[in-house]
């Protein structure tokens, strides 16, 4: 049962020699072997190069090499199909990137690689992480460990389904409006998205680059502050990453007293549509954060209901100038033209799926002349004003807590043909993006038939990653249900 | 929205559309177009936009020599390359 341990309960036992990182690093192969046909959450997998590197982390193990600096050294994490790692395939489960090998790693990868970690697999995701349930992946769609009929959210719903599974201590995904932690919430594991610059985005491929964050899928919370503490901090790479200390995050997870803790609920986010399970689920967390002596009061955030529809304005349209840089030219697939025209129209129609299609149609429409004004102008000063809505709000409380999603995991298939109905999938995610803020999702009940986990969403001020850890871990500490084990786990 | 014109918009994305694809996208992004014109709605006078969460300028590091790519590392993936050099269609006559 060792792949089912915590990246906290492995390290204890890799620094006693109890186990060693090939035992770890096999363990989870073992896992991949048994459950991964079904899950499906990994698009490929270097099991060679993983051996090597578990191989080199059992001789630093030997040598007395881990703790301190190398936290992770003989950890098994696997990547999304985002993050540069040298040497090893990237292609955003799009067809338009089918056999490209990084020249480089990304600044996440370094620093997992510099604290020791053991870098395998790739991990399925919607096609350039723009999708709620995987199904625009270019590949196949991945099934939630809890029920495979299942979609275990998106866009990092192989990275959600892999922690569920079992199948990696710990997986990096990336959160442009709610990617790590809807699929998080679906699947019942830990997922954080960091303050906007908290975590260089240096080797990430770039979907919307004003609200992506990397950040980490954990079984537990205490798990997902030890990641932090290696993937943070200021990278010249980056020139938005913030230059600001990275404080030990593992120093926050204290006891179980929220004493003095203030926590807002919105007052707009309690809207008709949301399943009674959920919400059931959610009122009974809260009711459970008070007994543990936080405040609880109504705080308002009234722009929120604009919030899906800037996203669907400045997300497509960054988009639209970031993927323009697939053009047949430098990289991917190329399909021949007459002219160089005809070359990058025919590369693009034939290597983007429909989504992607969709959303740089769309980012291109509102950035065209004659209509910018009126679109992406204007959701930038509605941006402003929901970035404001959350200035008021942490002014009264320190915390915001919401329900991650309105549903648990739908069915696959159940809202593949209505674009629409799926973007507003994420409507409890999408505002921490715009505004730059920290949000992170977490176990909080289970709906009862088909039995499928429930998340917490915590929303914090900019930089206020500690505090979110502290109030995440009390509520972890005096709960039980992050310790369920999915049944393909 | 009546005034958008699907393969206008696909031509300066440079994304080569069938008519099926033309049909079906025009659909759903009127769809989509007619959800976020709400934002009409909302009073936005005297609001200064905001392209980013952290409003960062001019932000540059030391000007000193140090690793990078090599030239055939970023060369590699190119689907056509001769003599260290992207291969494109004719560009100049």
């Amino acid at each position: 049962m060792l792949h089912r341990l915590t990246i906290t309960g492995l390290a204890g036992r890799l620094a006693s020699g109890e186990v060693s990182a090939t035992d770890a690093l096999e363990a989870c192969l073992a896992q991949v072997d048994r459950v991964d046909g079904e899950v499906k959450a990994f698009l490929s997998m270097d099991r060679e190069d993983a051996r090597r590197q578990a191989r080199e982390a059992d001789v630093e193990l030997a040598a007395g090499r881990g703790g301190g600096t190398r936290p992770l050294l003989g950890v098994p994490i696997a990547l999304k199909d985002v993050l540069c790692h040298r040497g090893q395939p990237v292609g955003c489960a799009s067809r338009i990137l089918e056999g490209y090998v990084s020249p480089y790693d990304a600044t996440v990868v370094a620093r997992l690689k510099a604290a020791g970690a053991v870098l395998f697999g790739r991990l399925n995701m919607d096609e350039f992480a723009m999708g709620s349930s995987t199904e625009n992946s270019a590949y196949w769609t991945t099934l939630n460990p809890w029920d495979t009929a299942r979609i275990p959210g998106g866009s990092s719903g192989g990275c959600a389904a892999a922690v569920a599974a079992n199948e990696a201590f710990a997986t990096i995904g990336s959160d442009t409006g709610g990617s790590i932690r809807q699929p998080a919430a679906l699947c019942g594991c830990v997922g954080l998205k960091p303050t906007y610059g908290r975590v260089s985005r240096h080797g990430l491929v770039a979907f919307a680059s004003s609200l992506d964050q990397i950040g980490p899928f954990t079984k537990t919370v205490g798990d997902a502050a030890l990641v932090m503490e290696a993937i943070s901090g200021h990278d010249p790479l980056d020139s938005t990453s913030l230059d600001e200390p990275v404080p030990r995050y593992r120093e926050a997870l204290g006891g179980a007293s929220l004493k003095g803790v203030k926590l807002g609920v919105v007052k707009e986010f309690q809207l008709g549509g949301m399943d009674p399970e959920v919400d059931a689920a959610f009122r009974a967390a809260v009711r459970h954060l008070e007994g543990l002596g936080a405040a609880v009061r109504e705080v308002s955030l009234p722009h929120s209901e604009h919030a899906a529809a800037t996203y669907y304005i400045i997300a497509p349209a960054e988009a639209s100038a970031n993927l323009a840089r697939f053009d047949g030219v430098r990289y991917g697939r190329r399909m021949e033209g007459v002219d160089a025209f005809e070359l990058n129209s025919k590369t693009r129609g034939a290597g983007f799926g429909p989504e992607v299609k969709r959303r740089v149609i769309l980012g291109t429409y509102v950035l065209s002349s004659g209509y910018y004004d009126a679109y992406y102008l204007r959701a930038q000063k509605v941006r402003a004003l929901i970035r404001g809505d959350f200035e008021r709000a942490f002014g009264e409380v320190d915390a915001i807590v919401t329900p991650t999603t309105p549903t648990p995991a739908f069915k696959v298939g159940e809202k593949a043909s209505d674009p629409l109905q799926m973007y507003l999938s994420d409507i409890f995610t999408i505002s921490c993006n715009l505004a730059g803020n920290c949000g992170m999702s977490v176990p909080c009940g289970f709906t009862r038939s088909p039995r499928l986990p429930v998340g917490m969403q915590l929303l914090g001020r900019p930089l206020g990653e500690a505090e979110l850890f502290r109030i995440a871990h009390a509520y972890e500490q005096t709960t039980a249900w992050h310790r369920e084990v999915a049944p393909l786990g | 929205m009546s005034d958008f014109n699907i393969h206008y918009v696909a031509r300066l994305a440079r994304l080569e559309l069938t008519p099926e694809e033309e049909a079906r996208l025009g659909g759903q992004l009127d769809n989509i177009l007619g959800y976020i014109a709400m934002l009409r709605e909302v009073d936005v006078t005297g609001v200064e936009p905001m392209s980013h969460a952290f409003p960062l300028t001019n932000v540059s590091r030391p000007d000193e020599p140090g690793e990078s790519l090599l030239h055939d590392d970023a060369m590699r993936n190119a689907p056509s390359r001769s003599g260290g050099l992207f291969v494109v269609p004719k560009i100049v006559e």
